[in-house]
């Protein structure tokens, strides 16, 4: 066992962090808000980067890498909150021609567990070229432009554009449930890496502005109340990166423990990480924090974003709750 | 980033899971906690088991009789040791954690040899004389002096929140040596032997109504000066090293004991009846078991982080302090949430046939010192935004002259 981060997967953290601090700073994530929360070029170079096409054999034109590396370089991009629909296309890259390049956008709806009344509340409609809607039933391609909706005026999430559907066509089937059972759990494990970037870009944020800003005379970073804001909100951080990191091991390596129960662990902190370290950096920032100005905004609402699809909190709590109350089961067996 | 363990390390398992399953219901239960020569006995006894079959220093170097396995088969060794509910580390706990690892690090060679197999056989047991009544998080107050007096230090002076008092051998003692230092700078580690002359122990109760700690008044105690470790003043950086053994793995065995606990808890509340409902079908209460499970899986994927970046390091590194923060508020949540299942069967310390209700009653007290032993919750805090996040320093002591005004 060496759960440290390999050398090979440092320079791949490193190079997706240098690439998306330079395509995503603050005033670029103001202007995409401004103009619909998307940008097909940035799309491309993340593709020619790899992210869509990382797992895929090297064979067949990937990169021949794991979940370990995927959750390193969706955290990275959930640090830049870069936008669009990066996991569903992740997860499409053996089902739909030219994701891989980026010559496709797929996007998709998370239905499962009989959320199937309307309305439907779709994600990046006019961005995406396929949309995929996964329900307890297994898999389906819908063709976006077959969709009757009507964009949401104001979405939570600028950087995420919503559109309203009252039903949706039924599109054509692509997999059945267990194999779309097996994607939901990737899906939550790539946007645990999303959810831990925000975790960390928030921590820093915060850490940076209390070192500058002074009141009373000092840095306010200096006073222990914020200070020991900040210590949380590294534990935080820190129980996050463990418990992501660990999903994409054991996705990797299914011999080393089960699977959901570590992509639930980690949904459900990464989650709790993202929403409270962005909240507590807006906090830190006082009324600056409160303004559009400071782009704290955009991560806290990226995190709602992410919290709720693949599962949200209280569907991985159960699932957690379900892996507990196996081993109590044995308990109870080993003692009778 | 591989979780797997090696091809050695489960045949390392195996072994040790072999032997445990022989070893300890041969060993019998525990002595009550207030028999103290009792619990030595106990103690040092499972410890003289473990060396006689090659378990003993798991992460001590062999030449010193350890076993000195690598920071995986470590991890193995508690996950195991845990699994079997094999006696815990007890009085030996001071000597093979803080004095024995500190000994390693930073003993003279007649030190380590006339210490170290003993501790690792049973044969000698160690506390700990660190903090004094007016030197808690503020350690480095310390006002304990020791005067050199030809080849001895006279020591007067007063230490609390001493484990194993009663029944040590050896103390691992802070002093200070040099009144007219900077209070970092003039603080010295001393072995002190507990029977000498002039040493008083008075046992402390704690609120759980046990004497797991005492009070030691020295006065005028002659100590060899042989028995300093490291060099006169440099005190200070020891306890450093000793201090982050402490934080760092320190906590292992009771983390996978805390995942066994909330099994425990669970299992009853699949079969607790209130008006014919089981506590578990409150959806509430489940997510929040379940929510405590994926905390405790998390914690232990940060155990085998920080083990392995420790690995790499040589020492534990500063980021044991978020370990340590986590792990103390979660075991705490846990018992609070086990508190709430139990009703008033909590009210109740005596074991109710069927019912986890004295181990969680006692557990809820007995954690709510894990969050103030070994640094308080805020000083790691402070910790972790100072020498992490780098954030400017508390005012700093420094400068400040040990002696009070």
């Amino acid at each position: 066992m060496n759960f440290q981060i390999s050398e090979d997967q440092r320079a791949l953290q490193e190079g997706v962090r240098s690439f998306c601090e330079g395509r995503l700073p603050d005033e670029r994530l103001a202007e995409l808000a401004e103009g619909g929360g998307f940008d097909r070029a940035l799309w491309k170079d993340l593709a020619e980067l790899g992210v869509f096409s990382l797992r895929r054999a090297q064979a067949e034109g990937g990169l021949g890498l794991g979940f370990c590396e995927s959750v390193l370089v969706f955290a990275e991009l959930g640090r830049r909150a870069a936008p669009g629909p990066l996991a569903w296309s992740q997860l499409a890259v053996s089902l739909i021609d030219g994701v891989a390049e980026g010559e496709v956008v797929v996007g998709g709806l998370d239905l499962t567990g009989g959320a199937a009344l309307g309305p439907h509340l779709l994600e990046h409609l006019d961005h995406v070229d396929v949309l995929l809607v996964m329900d307890d039933a297994g898999l389906r391609r819908l063709d976006p432009n077959a969709i009757e909706a009507r964009p949401v005026e104001v979405p939570l999430d600028p950087l995420t554009p919503l559109h309203r559907a009252d039903s949706l066509p039924e599109g054509e089937w692509l997999a059945g449930p267990d194999e779309a059972a097996r994607l939901r759990i990737e899906g939550a494990a790539l946007l645990s890496g999303q959810l831990l970037g925000i975790a960390e870009t928030t921590l820093l944020m915060a850490v940076a502005f209390a070192k500058e800003r002074e009141q009373f005379g000092r840095p306010i970073g200096g006073f222990q109340a914020l200070k020991h804001l900040m210590a949380d909100m590294f534990v935080r951080q820190e129980v996050a990166r463990s418990a992501v990191y660990a999903a994409g091991a054991t996705l990797d390596d299914p011999l080393v423990g089960s699977a959901p129960r570590a992509v639930s662990a980690a949904k459900l902190v990464a989650s709790e990480a993202a929403l409270a370290n962005a909240h507590a950096c807006i906090q830190i920032h006082g009324g600056m924090g409160f303004t559009w100005e400071v782009p704290a905004h955009y991560f806290l609402k990226r995190a709602r974003v992410l919290e709720c699809c693949f599962g949200g909190s209280s569907e991985h709590a159960d699932e957690s709750a379900r892996h507990l109350a196996e081993r109590a089961e044995a308990l109870v067996a080993a003692r009778a | 980033m591989d979780l797997r363990y090696s091809e050695s390390d489960e045949k390392f398992r195996a072994e040790l899971r072999a032997w445990l399953a022989e070893a300890v219901p041969a060993f019998g239960p525990p002595p009550g906690i207030h028999d103290w020569a009792a619990r030595r006995l106990y103690d040092t006894g499972w410890q003289q088991k473990l060396f006689e079959a090659g378990y003993a220093g798991i992460n001590w170097p062999r030449e010193f009789g350890g076993r000195d396995l690598s920071a995986t088969e470590q991890l193995v060794y508690y996950e195991e040791i845990a699994r079997a509910g094999a006696p815990y580390i007890g009085v030996n706990f001071v000597g093979l954690l803080h004095g024995g690892p500190t000994l390693i690090a930073e003993g003279s060679a007649e030190q380590k040899a006339r210490h170290l197999p003993r501790i690792l056989r049973g044969e000698e047991v160690w506390c700990q004389g660190f903090s004094e009544p007016s030197a808690g998080s503020d350690l480095a107050a310390l006002q304990t002096r020791a005067v050199r007096d030809g080849d001895d230090y006279v020591v007067s002076g007063h230490k609390i929140w001493c484990s194993f008092g009663p029944v040590a051998d050896f103390g691992e003692f802070l002093v200070r040596t040099d009144p007219d230092a900077p209070k970092h700078r003039g603080i010295s580690w001393l072995i002190l032997p507990m029977d000498l002359p002039g040493i008083e122990i008075r046992p402390l109760p704690t609120l759980m109504g046990e004497s797991d700690f005492s009070e030691v008044f020295l006065d005028n105690v002659r100590v060899p000066a042989r028995n300093r470790v490291g060099a006169e003043n440099d005190g200070w950086r020891i306890t450093n090293v000793t201090l982050r053994f402490e934080r760092g793995t320190a906590f292992a065995s009771e983390m996978i004991n805390l995942q066994q606990t909330l099994a425990k808890l669970t299992a009853f509340a699949k079969r607790v009846t209130s008006d014919g409902v089981r506590a578990w079908d409150d959806a509430d209460l489940r997510r929040r078991l379940g929510h405590l499970a994926a905390e405790l899986d998390a914690l232990w994927a940060m155990v085998k982080l920080s083990v392995c970046e420790a690995e790499a390091a040589g020492i534990p590194g500063v980021g044991a302090s978020a370990v340590k923060l986590f792990y103390t508020e979660l075991n705490q949540r846990i018992n609070e949430v086990g508190m709430r299942l139990l009703g008033r069967a909590g009210l109740c310390r005596d074991e109710i046939e069927d019912m986890p209700n004295a181990l969680i009653a006692g557990r809820s007290l007995q954690s709510l010192s894990l969050t103030i032993a070994a640094g308080t919750s805020q000083i790691q805090r402070n910790i972790i935004s100072e020498r992490i996040l780098g954030l400017p320093r508390e005012p700093r002591p420094a400068a400040e002259k040990a002696k009070p005004a």
